[in-house]
């Protein structure tokens, strides 16, 4: 269990980082740019929330900077984000929860799947040293691993949405349709679902199955894989239960380290395909200069990827008795 | 002269890796073609990339080889002329991401005990925090980011996976007898690390490089792409910004959309075979395996 404590003890010492990284930006950008958006909320909010803004962006305080650093943690630790720009007066928390599980739908699934599917096809490659899958996948991946993500996903859009015609070209679902929980409007979320979802996928596959290949290629070699051999054992017997679940945990520990590089990708491809979700928000939050939302959409997507990355390190320490064991 | 003589060691070493393995060939003539793009744009530039004055939306032609925009430019001239900031923004991210992580990285693994402990630390905490959205905020309110700026940002956010393995390494390596033996005859520490410990390091530093390069192109046209460049460069993520703005894909023009990418994606390419080779250099089972040893797995 030490082994969880220190990994929860980095996820904090993470997320304290994330939230001073947040709070010194704006402070650090010359003629602190937050200072015109103020402007834009004077005379609108009560005089609480236009205090809490000018502490979160370092604007018209007299605070001393340590102060005015310890009251914005307390605000943001207490889940006051401040008041959404865009959607005025909606407090930005409100603002997130409405893109929020469109991104968990979308990002998480397609990354989960990705990563299962790519683990396997790796492990498979590198089973069959030299095969078809061996000798086809690396290289195609690593092609497709040098194309931008948001491209893909205009390619695709050019391709399945405007030339096929198979699929819609934007958004997360038809606007005239009603949001009901029945079964036309599922089916319309999916349709709308597919493309993205195929890019996110399709881009971040090479990776799990460059890694996965590579740490089978390693374990290949070991001695009780050998041993498993001798004994006659089947061999999908070696290859998923001896081999794979071995090459399996650095490749969670890659999960972890790679999951920001995904999120970042996904990003992008909602913004192409107009997708109504948190990566989307953030770049319009941009575009609207709606600095509280931007900047708390940044804190949500890095909890986001330090809780996963915390998970992955959980699962790792169930998976692996050598990393509970070992201090 | 015991460095030069290790340099040229490793060149040679190079040249002859080349002569064998495909993908870091091909990789090496596609990176050689855009390096001379990048120094003589005008040998490849047939128009003024930036003059609005041809028929505008047209497809393919000989006097217009991949069209025009919607605003009348030559797409294949923007394309060649977009070449220089992306393999600038490669090579510069790259270098400065690789001295980054080898100081921060090697020394960590070095000095050992606590300032590796914190080291480690910091290089952890950049790792996982998500660097696109933080490189979004931060343009965000510089707002049309120039060239340096970018290069600033992509170096502050992308030098940490490099630092992670080369820690790694460095730490494997660190009490091998060879630089035990070093320090007992009483070499300098700068000439333990620059001279012992770093030419057997020289793949895994290289592959930094590459991979380092490569998340710059990829990052830097998606940053442009979505605005936060400077809209007015002449750079492949710029022409993508301005195809998607202008829907260049519904309106008919799908070349002026998806050119850029095919040109991010040979660089990027380019740069990942090689990453690829010298990770097959770097670990020899990765190799791919002959014939012969082949049949001897299966029987």
């Amino acid at each position: 269990m030490r082994f969880i404590a220190r990994r929860l003890g980095f996820l904090l010492v993470a997320l304290w980082a994330a939230l001073t990284v947040n709070f010194f930006i704006p402070r650090l950008m010359p003629g602190n740019p937050a200072e015109a958006m103020m402007g834009r909320f004077r005379g609108h909010v009560n005089p609480n929330a236009i205090h809490a803004l000018e502490v979160a962006f370092g604007v018209n305080t007299h605070q001393s900077l340590i102060s005015a650093y310890f009251q914005y943690l307390g605000n943001t630790l207490h889940g006051n984000l401040g008041i959404s720009l865009t959607d005025f007066p909606l407090p930005v928390s409100t603002v997130i929860m409405r893109a929020l599980p469109w991104s968990l739908g979308l990002v998480g699934v397609s990354t989960i799947l990705g990563f299962l599917i790519g683990t396997a096809l790796g492990a498979i490659a590198a089973w069959r040293r030299g095969g078809v899958l061996d000798s086809v996948l690396p290289p195609v991946f690593i092609i497709i691993s040098a194309f931008p993500y948001f491209w893909i996903g205009l390619l695709s859009i050019w391709f399945f949405a405007l030339t096929l015609g198979w699929f819609p070209i934007l958004g997360g679902y038809t606007e005239t349709a009603t949001p009901m929980w029945n079964l036309s409007f599922v089916l319309d979320i999916l349709d709308h679902a597919v493309l993205p979802a195929f890019t996110i996928l399709i881009t971040s596959i090479g990776g799990w199955i460059l890694t996965m290949r590579n740490n089978m290629i390693t374990v290949v070699a070991e001695d009780y894989v050998k041993m498993g051999r001798a004994k006659g054992l089947k061999p999908r017997r070696i290859l998923w239960q001896y081999a794979g679940r071995n090459a399996l945990l650095p490749n969670l520990t890659g999960f972890a380290m790679s999951l920001g590089f995904v999120i970042s990708g996904a990003i992008l491809v909602e913004y192409v395909f107009n997708y109504p979700g948190v990566g989307f928000m953030l770049l319009q939050a941009v575009e609207n200069e709606d600095y509280p939302l931007m900047q708390s959409l940044f804190l949500l997507i890095t909890v986001a990827v330090l809780l996963a990355i915390f998970l992955s390190d959980v699962a790792t320490a169930i998976l692996d008795p050598r990393t509970r064991n070992s201090s | 002269m015991r460095l030069v003589r290790s340099i040229l060691r490793v060149l040679l070493r190079g040249l002859r890796f080349l002569r064998r393995d495909k993908k870091a060939m091909a990789g090496s003539i596609i990176l050689f073609v855009l390096l001379l793009i990048t120094a003589f744009p005008s040998w490849f530039t047939p128009h003024d990339p930036s003059a609005e004055i041809y028929t505008p939306g047209i497809g393919l032609s000989w006097s217009h080889l991949l069209g025009t925009t919607s605003f009348g430019q030559d797409v294949f001239s923007q394309l060649m002329a977009g070449t220089r900031q992306s393999v600038l923004i490669a090579l510069i991210v790259g270098f400065f991401c690789t001295v980054l992580s080898v100081a921060i990285g090697i020394t960590a693994a070095y000095v050992g005990g606590l300032a590796d402990d914190a080291l480690a630390l910091f290089t952890d905490v950049v790792l996982v925090i998500p660097t696109f959205p933080l490189i979004i905020v931060i343009t965000a309110y510089v707002k049309n980011a120039g060239f340096w700026l970018m290069v600033f940002v992509l170096v502050f956010t992308g030098w940490s996976y490099g630092a992670r393995q080369l820690r790694v390494q460095a730490l494997s390596l660190r009490n091998r007898d060879y630089l035990l033996a070093a320090k007992a005859r009483g070499e300098s520490t700068w000439y333990v690390i620059g001279v012992e410990l770093i030419p057997p390091m020289t793949s895994l530093i290289v592959a930094n490089f590459l991979g380092a390069a490569l998340y710059a192109v990829l990052a830097a046209s998606g940053l442009q792409f979505v605005g936060l460049g400077n809209i007015n460069d002449q750079s492949w993520g710029t022409m993508l910004y301005w195809a998607q703005n202008n829907e260049a894909l519904q309106t008919g023009l799908p070349l002026w959309a998806l050119a850029p990418g095919v040109a991010i994606a040979v660089l990027g390419s380019a740069l990942a075979l090689l990453n690829y080779a010298f990770d097959e250099v770097a670990n020899p089972a990765l190799r791919p395996v002959r014939a012969q040893r082949l049949k001897r797995v299966h029987a």
